[in-house]
């Protein structure tokens, strides 16, 4: 292959049939990466974990990019848009793993095999098939509300990708390292605006709180392990969200402190929700915006 | 695709010419004073291998980046070019070179301090304003104060000068 342009590189880097029109196109996340499953590790348990942590990645920048010609400042539309594309890129990655383990089957009931793993695991899943949790699902309501959210999110998944650098699978540690130093600076972020808007006017005061009492119900099933990570915990891959609970709940009352908000008393416990598919009709109505085009034209090419 | 010419020269190093190649986003930086580039070498079937890494997990120039050295390594000679990703040891910041640097700063972008050094453990919690510092690269004042810590891309942060008035952006320590 000997490309007279940049642009003829860039049609040629995948294949001679053009790029399926709704992902990325340019290149596989994974491209190059060593995707062997280290022994003792189930390959299928690996792919439906890599699911649960990209499907809220991915929900999560959806809601984001909801944002953007929205945001209260320009400077503020840029920083959701960045954050948005922090979590597209991490979710691009676990969703990709998730598809070098074999979660898509041998069965791809897909209108064209030419897709790339992570786009068939975005585009074409069902609400039931995904992992997510109400956390992210939940619609953004008004600016506070957000902010409120993004910080919950961001302190549960930094607090997992922290512990997730030393797992046992390779891409995913790799995955956690690089991902630890993104949600850093999101859960700063929010925490300065929870901060901002909390010990702030009374209006902003208002909105804070109703945001605390909007996003606290939505912890109830987040530190219950499914079994596929206890099992994966015991195995030194994943991480027991039961063992984050403390630190989550630490950083949350230390910054809703300092923002003179009251803290709520912690939710009672669900067990396990978004991680075994059972979503409220908000995830729906999401993937319709999300997967909508692709699904109806699935075969469309550039 | 196009039938080219190919030169007649015998190839060069191909570390030479994947260190020409420039970032799709930072023009004036190569991706080897980024520290993207992380390895170029010949294997004994003469394939050439570049390993690259992204900065951040979601940089949509990745593709671009695949795409140009592709180009550059092909037009060199090198008919046999392997792109591959790599995703550990995360990319930092302090991989950028002293010469990109000075480049960065050159075209009006305020180059990064030390990165953070990562504890094992949980990570401590910043809510005061953010502690960095940055000269402004129009007028060279160190009185710059942070409008956001997001800019155009998400490696770089937004700063405006308090002494010239100017806005610029600055390369975040990551």
């Amino acid at each position: 292959m000997h490309e007279e342009t940049v642009y003829e590189a860039l049609s040629n880097a995948h294949d001679d049939e053009g790029h399926w029109a709704f992902g990325t196109g340019f290149d596989e996340p994974l491209a190059g990466v060593d995707t062997t499953v280290p022994d003792g590790i189930d390959p299928a348990d690996l792919g439906a974990y890599c699911l649960m942590l990209g499907d809220d990645a991915l929900v999560l920048a959806q809601r984001l990019t909801q944002w953007i010609t929205n945001a209260p400042e320009l400077e503020e539309e840029v920083a959701i848009g960045n954050i948005g594309l922090d979590l597209l890129g991490q979710a691009r990655l676990l969703l990709a793993r998730a598809g070098s383990v074999g979660v898509l089957g041998r069965s791809r009931d897909l209108a064209t095999d030419s897709i790339p793993d992570e786009d068939a695991l975005a585009y074409f899943r069902d609400a039931d098939e995904f992992r997510s949790t109400a956390l992210v699902e939940a619609p953004n309501g008004d600016f506070a509300r957000t902010m409120l959210r993004l910080l919950a999110a961001a302190t549960v998944r930094l607090a997992v990708f922290a512990r997730l650098r030393d797992s046992r699978d390779p891409v995913l540690a790799a995955i956690a390292a690089k991902g630890v130093k993104e949600l850093t600076y999101h859960r700063d972020h929010a925490a300065r605006w929870v901060l901002r808007l909390g010990d702030g006017t009374e209006e902003s005061h208002r909105r804070a709180q109703d945001g605390v009492a909007a996003v606290w119900p939505l912890l109830a099933d987040l530190f219950t392990a499914t079994d596929v990570e206890t099992r994966l915990a015991a195995a030194g891959v994943a991480v027991d969200p039961a063992g984050v609970r403390d630190e989550v709940r630490d950083v949350l009352t230390q910054v809703l402190q300092r923002a003179t908000l009251s803290v709520p008393e912690w939710p009672a416990e669900t067990g396990p929700r978004g991680r075994l598919g059972e979503h409220g009709p908000e995830l729906t109505e999401l993937l319709d915006t999300l997967q909508g085009l692709a699904r109806q034209h699935p075969a469309a090419t550039w | 695709m196009t039938a080219v010419t190919l030169p007649r020269t015998a190839p060069t190093d191909p570390r030479a010419v994947a260190e020409t190649v420039t970032d799709p986003e930072l023009p004036m930086l190569t991706l080897a004073d980024l520290g993207v580039l992380r390895d170029v070498r010949r294997e004994d079937d003469g394939t050439v291998v570049v390993e690259i890494t992204p900065t951040y997990s979601g940089c949509p120039a990745m593709g671009v980046m695949r795409a140009d050295l592709l180009h550059a390594l092909h037009t060199a000679g090198f008919h046999d070019v392997d792109v591959r990703t790599v995703l550990s040891p995360a990319w930092t910041s302090d991989w950028i070179s002293e010469d990109g640097r000075r480049k960065l700063a050159a075209g009006g972008i305020a180059p990064p301090g030390t990165a953070p050094v990562r504890s094992p453990g949980p990570i401590p919690l910043q809510l005061g304003p953010t502690r960095r510092t940055a000269v402004c690269p129009q007028c060279g004042s160190p009185d710059t104060v942070e409008q956001s810590e997001f800019s155009a891309t998400a490696c770089k942060a937004l700063r405006r000068c308090r002494r010239c008035g100017e806005p610029f952006e600055h390369f975040k320590e990551i």
